[in-house]
């Protein structure tokens, strides 16, 4: 017992003054070279997975490539093209009509769920679950459902509406033009609300309850303690969800895909169904990766001026 | 400014029954101390009066109005929470404004009242900070401000200080005593420390498992306690129990154990005396213990043995054992003992207390 104690001391006395480091240990007690192994996988993945294609696809635009002919350096042109192409101009403007209509719905029937799931009531976590139900069906399956509810002679809406007398004739909800633009979004509303719901819960649930009830003896009502304490507590979280939500809703594919394939008339138009009929459709690939890259710029913007905004309220 | 009336107050948690039958009159400008081990329902009390917590039964009336419907906003009252509860993204001006702005005020008077807290309270230089900029202390005293620009009928206080240190807990002790002194506002202080209970109340309630034990005037809760848990619950270091026969014998009323037979001095043996044949429980203050001089009769004194000495610099503390019994006394710092020294204790007669056995109640 005592011979075991005095070794052990001994041993933990020799590591302290002599440390034994092969060379490995050596590089890796270098915070440098540390770094820079704990990143490698990362960055190889990242460049694999992402700066490569991009950088590829920055080439493809840049070319007169079609399907089966590599293509030659055509510098602009592609873009040059998309400037007098009325299609492409009708893209932009859905996609962007698109993206703010969406996103205004999105966030405010997602931020009125976060607040009712935030109370407690019975049956608290089902309701929680049964919400996120639109997110994990997969995309494609839940819009074949929309289809389906859309469909001028089997709809159910249409049903509804009849039976309940407001209608007198059928709609034609995905062919008519201006009806399908709406349609679109209020599938795409219905598909994005319960991730700003849950997102927001989450922000929400880390907004002290002692606040709103300090808030309430100060006199404070309802609405002045959202406004004035939930709102502004809640906002870091709103933005990163927001900028999420703008960057996935303005590359937008499946959805408009599977409803309307950008129809009728390109009235459903966007930017990602456009590039792909254009470059996969028509096998047009240099015009197809032009069009895909003239969203960059826009979004590039988007997320610049949101996170300049997000680290200023994260400041103050 | 008002009084506070608690009427048979009840609060039932779904199986938790965590305050019971509370009655309680708090007059204008008195300072009330709720005061309890953990769990014991002061929060859960505070709260209804605050209006944060719904009414099982009974009845709550702030001034002379019965406030049990009211909402918080329409109750005159401010209230500083455990912690702190400052709105974190408002500095310190905002945060004590807040209220003033929500109730319509103008701007100057705002910022004459805000000034005139910040100046008591010593924070002028830190208006413009944000809280998390703010040591603890100084965090605390926002709190109290917000508190008192408003100008509200009764402070509500949940534990104020119970995250400050032990010096600074002693220095805002005294400050929030010297704001109530100043301003008269009526207030009801929720607490599980003794010691602030008894210095900052002008009486203290003392509640355990939801129940009143005792209301009572510092003092009269150190020298009467009600029954056995108050008696161990206020003082420190806490009173020393032990269970001892009552017997009548040679004419006298004698309280016996083992190591233990001291007489019942004549003034509460007549109220003692018909515990003749029974166990009750006898407590002694430890610092109503000294070591024993010759002066001192058999009859009043017990021989102990001493197993820890702790010198606290004001007093010594011998925990010492009396036959089977563990008991602490506070002496003399000039005491000269050693761990297993025999010694003689003597008491103080006058200040024995009894609880009965079954009840715990004082006798
Ligand atoms: N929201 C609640 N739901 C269910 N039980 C509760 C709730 N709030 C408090 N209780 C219970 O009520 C009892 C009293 O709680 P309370 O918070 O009033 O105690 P306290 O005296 O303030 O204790 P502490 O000194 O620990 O703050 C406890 O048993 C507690 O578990
Ligand atoms: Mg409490």
């Amino acid at each position: 017992m005592v011979v075991d104690s005095v070794a052990a001391v001994k041993s933990a006395k020799s590591y302290v003054a002599a440390p034994r480091r092969g060379p490995v240990t050596r590089i890796l007690e270098n915070e440098g070279w540390f770094a820079f192994f704990l990143l490698l996988p990362t960055a190889v993945l990242l460049g694999l997975f992402m700066a490569y294609p991009f950088i590829e696809g920055v080439l493809l635009a840049l070319s007169d490539a079609k399907v089966g002919v590599p293509g030659n350096f055509v510098g602009l042109q592609n873009f040059a093209v998309l400037l007098n192409d009325s299609i492409f101009r009708i893209a932009v403007w859905n996609t962007v009509l698109y993206t703010a209509v969406t996103t205004v719905f999105k966030l405010a029937l997602g931020l009125w769920l976060a607040l009712l799931l935030n109370r407690h009531f019975r049956g608290k976590a089902v309701t929680r679950a049964f919400v996120l139900l639109p997110f994990i069906i997969p995309t494609v399956l839940s819009t074949f459902a929309w289809k389906w509810m859309f469909d001028p002679t089997f709809s159910v809406i249409n049903w509804t509406l009849f039976h309940l007398g407001i209608i007198r004739t059928r709609i034609n909800w995905l062919s008519d033009p201006g009806l399908a633009l709406v349609s679109v979004i209020i599938v795409n509303i219905w598909r994005g609300v319960p991730f700003y719901a849950i997102s927001l819960l989450a922000g929400l649930q880390t907004i002290n309850p002692e606040l709103a009830e300090a808030a309430a003896i100060d006199g404070a009502r309802p609405w002045q303690r959202f406004r004035y304490i939930t709102w502004p507590l809640l906002l870091p979280v709103t933005m990163v969800v927001v900028l999420f939500s703008v960057i996935q809703t303005f590359a937008d594919f499946q959805l408009v895909y599977v409803l309307t394939g950008g129809g009728p008339a390109n009235a459903t138009q966007l930017f990602a169904t456009y590039a792909y009929q254009i470059g996969v459709g028509t096998g047009l690939l240099g015009q197809g990766a032009a069009i895909s890259l003239a969203m960059f710029p826009v979004l590039l913007v988007v997320v610049v001026v949101q996170l300049l905004y997000i680290r200023r309220v994260e400041i103050h | 400014m008002a009084r506070v009336i608690i009427r048979n107050l009840n609060k039932k948690f779904d199986g938790v029954h965590a305050v019971k039958d509370v009655n309680l009159e708090i007059h204008d400008k008195e300072f009330v101390v709720l005061v309890g081990p953990s769990g014991c329902g002061k929060t859960t009390t505070l709260r209804m009066v605050a209006g944060l917590e719904s009414i099982t039964s009974g009845e709550v009336l702030i001034g002379d109005r019965v406030v049990n419907e009211l909402p918080p906003m329409d109750r005159d009252i401010a209230m500083v929470f455990q912690n702190y509860a400052l709105y974190p993204h408002m500095n310190v001006y905002d945060n004590m404004a807040f209220g003033l702005k929500m109730r319509g005020f103008d701007r100057v008077e705002i910022t004459s009242r805000v000034q005139a807290a910040a100046e008591i309270l010593g924070i002028h230089e830190q208006l413009n900070r944000k809280p998390r900029q703010l040591s603890g202390g100084q965090r605390q005293r926002v709190a109290l401000g917000r508190a008192i620009v408003r100008h509200p009928q009764v402070f509500l206080f949940d534990e104020p200080l119970s995250n400050l240190d032990a010096k600074l807990r002693i220095q805002m002790r005294v400050e929030i005593k010297k704001i109530h002194v100043r301003l008269g506002t009526t207030a009801i202080y929720v607490t599980h420390d003794q010691v602030e209970a008894m210095t900052l109340g002008d009486r203290v309630v003392v509640m355990k498992d939801g129940v009143v034990q005792q209301v009572g005037e510092p003092l009269e809760l150190y020298n009467e306690p009600a029954n056995r848990f108050v008696a161990g619950f206020i003082g420190s270091p806490a009173m020393n129990f032990a269970t001892v026969e009552m017997a009548d014998a040679d004419g006298a009323l004698w309280a016996r154990h083992e190591g233990i037979r001291i007489k019942v001095p004549e003034g509460i043996a007549g109220r003692l005396r018909r515990h003749a044949g029974e166990n009750v429980t006898l407590g002694i203050r430890p610092e109503d213990l000294r070591v024993a001089s010759d002066g001192d009769t058999a009859d009043q004194s017990f021989d102990a043995v001493v197993e820890v000495i702790e010198k606290l610099g004001s007093q010594i503390l011998l925990d010492v054992k009396v036959g089977p019994n563990t008991m602490v006394a506070a002496v003399e710092p000039t005491v000269k003992a050693k761990v297993h020294d025999h010694l003689r204790l003597a008491l103080n007669p006058d200040r024995l207390h009894f609880f009965d056995g079954v009840s715990q109640a004082a006798i």
